[in-house]
């Protein structure tokens, strides 16, 4: 079968590697050796070694290594609320009771909605409370942090939540009976039996909030777009403006895209190993 | 015995309830940002920053107003149409041509499908802003600054995760069945749309509801490939447009824009939800 199959390979993975390799193979690849010239266009690259990677650090105020504190001081606050209220919830709604579905149909909805009509929606509604304190959120950079905490929060916590839901049916009740016999209380109960059980839902969690703290772009640039004076412009948001904020930093932008996409990685990889490991077998 | 079994049953029903309450409490809470964007989508202009929680009075309703001076000053129609157009194109592009090319490297097995199969999964955690300025570039190089291009660029985007997931599910299909269609002269491409197609089911549903939700809310590629002087907005661009510009802002057509932005996600939710929990479930467990 094989053999007749592979007749037909360019049928079969044509349309998709065309579409893959212009959106993703070129351009990562031009990337990478863009990210050690100079260019205004893909068309006039002239090769200047480490200096792009030298003014990321050196650039008026080192807008670059503030944001990348604020995305990771951001991050770590946005996973630790973001799981352990979505685990809350899913533990409260798998006990059975009234009216549990539509519980979880409205927990989950802000994540459909996107960043950017999210970010205004949580604009408008938060300069409406500030106005009592005549201030607004782009004035101060704590609201603007706080306000991204809330937003992200609001997203993510309707996801999470399914997916802890999804883990703690499928932990076998003849577990938590056994405990119950053997007198456990139910703080040991969730301690020794629901929590390392549903270690794969944790691992995913805690990646996806991470990933997604670490990528967030539309919310940030509709919440505040970095103001005040880009106290609150996350790395994603930093790199665009590098980009085409000012001409003739393209080749910085991409020098910060690259170094961001390798901060990405390691993080997410390191985060996958530490979590893996604590996952039991069933 | 049983007297005391009734009394247990009953204040379980009683904390049952205690946490009924609690949990609408908080469903209130999570719901309010809408129903504050909803309720100043009906009041005048002028009214909404004096006194953003009050309902709507006599002195304060504006009607439609703000909904038709939003309308009228975004394009919001026609980017409804291109947004719905751009979505539906790329998802039908992305079921049909990821699952052909899963389908291939799964059941091909050589050097070159294997490295394919992993540069697809790597893919999957690059920063959209790494490639961002070479595509865009040669983006707009082969002409693809227009929706079809979109189309074809949110192809390329969406198949790492597509990829992925159909290879997943397809090394678990009985070759078989393939075998014995195969035997009977069917070509690869009727065995794979005849046979193997049907059975992928329950993973195209899941890719097209993973895809359709991030290209609708998709803002930074139409932003940048399609621009802002052209006909073809998507809803994302013209509400950063309408919102996002300093100065003169309509605050009532800005909050009447976001709840029109807002009413399709929320009636497409409700209307395959359980597909949607399903399709994000199957998507984190095996993403």
């Amino acid at each position: 079968m094989e053999k007749t199959l592979k007749k037909y390979g360019l049928v079969f993975t044509l349309p998709t590697l065309a579409a893959f390799s212009l959106a993703f193979i070129f351009p990562f690849i031009m990337g990478i050796y863009l990210s050690f010239c100079e260019f205004t266009t893909v068309d006039n690259p002239k090769w200047v070694g480490f200096s792009n990677y030298i003014k990321c650090f050196t650039e008026k105020d080192s807008q670059f290594l503030l944001s990348l504190r604020f995305t990771a001081v951001f991050a770590v606050v946005a996973i630790v609320i973001v799981n352990i209220c979505a685990f809350t919830l899913a533990l409260l709604l798998t006990k059975k009771i009234r009216g549990t579905n539509i519980f979880r149909t409205i927990f989950f909805m802000p994540n459909l909605i996107g960043g950017i009509v999210l970010g205004y929606t949580w604009q408008q509604m938060l300069n409406a409370i500030l106005l009592h304190f005549e201030t607004t959120i782009n004035a101060n950079a704590k609201f603007g942090y706080i306000g991204l905490i809330l937003l992200m929060n609001w997203q993510m916590i309707g996801y999470m939540m399914i997916i802890y839901i999804a883990g703690i049916q499928n932990v076998p009740l003849e577990l938590v009976e056994a405990a119950k016999i053997d007198g456990a209380t139910k703080w040991q109960t969730l301690r020794k039996i629901t929590i390392p059980m549903i270690m794969p839902s944790i691992t995913i969690c805690t990646f996806l909030t991470l990933s997604n703290s670490f990528k967030l772009f539309d919310q940030n640039l509709a919440l505040t777009a970095g103001a005040p004076m880009h106290k609150t412009e996350m790395v994603a948001l930093n790199i665009v403006n590098t980009f085409y904020g000012t001409v003739g930093y393209e080749g910085v932008g991409q020098a910060k895209a690259f170094m961001f996409f390798l901060i990405v990685a390691a993080v997410g990889l390191v985060q996958l190993t530490i979590t893996r490991r604590k996952e039991v077998e069933h | 015995m049983k007297k005391k079994e009734k009394i247990i049953r009953e204040r379980m029903s009683f904390r049952d309830k205690v946490l009924f309450v609690v949990l609408s409490i908080l469903v209130t809470i999570f719901m309010y940002p809408i129903i504050f964007i909803i309720n100043n989508s009906f009041k005048g202009k002028f009214f909404i920053s004096s006194n953003p929680f009050s309902l709507p009075n006599i002195e304060t309703f504006s009607g439609i107003r703000n909904y038709t001076t939003g309308l009228a000053k975004t394009g919001f129609v026609d980017a409804t149409i291109w947004s719905l157009f751009i979505t539906v194109v790329s998802v039908a592009l992305i079921v049909t041509f990821a699952s052909m090319t899963a389908y291939y490297i799964t059941r091909v097995k050589n050097i070159v499908t294997s490295a394919l199969y992993i540069i697809f999964v790597f893919s999957m955690i690059v920063p959209f802003q790494m490639v961002m300025f070479p595509m865009v570039n040669l983006a707009d190089k082969l002409h693809l600054n227009n929706p079809v291009g979109m189309c074809i660029l949110y192809l390329g985007f969406g198949s790492g995760l597509s990829v992925f997931m159909f290879s997943g599910f397809i090394k678990s299909i009985p070759i078989e069945i393939e075998e014995a269609a195969m035997i009977d002269g069917c070509s690869p491409i009727v065995n794979f749309f005849g046979i193997v197609f049907p059975i992928l089911k329950p993973t195209i549903i899941t890719v097209a509801i993973l895809n359709a939700m991030w290209i609708w809310n998709d803002y930074l590629l139409p932003y940048l490939v399609i621009g802002l002087s052209t006909e073809y907005k998507t809803i994302p661009v013209v509400v950063q447009m309408l919102v996002g510009s300093n100065g003169n802002r309509d605050m009532g057509a800005m909050m009447a824009m976001l709840v029109l932005a807002i009413i399709p996600i929320v009636i497409f939710y409700l209307a395959c939800q359980k597909y949607i929990i399903d399709g994000v479930i199957a998507g984190a467990v095996k993403g």
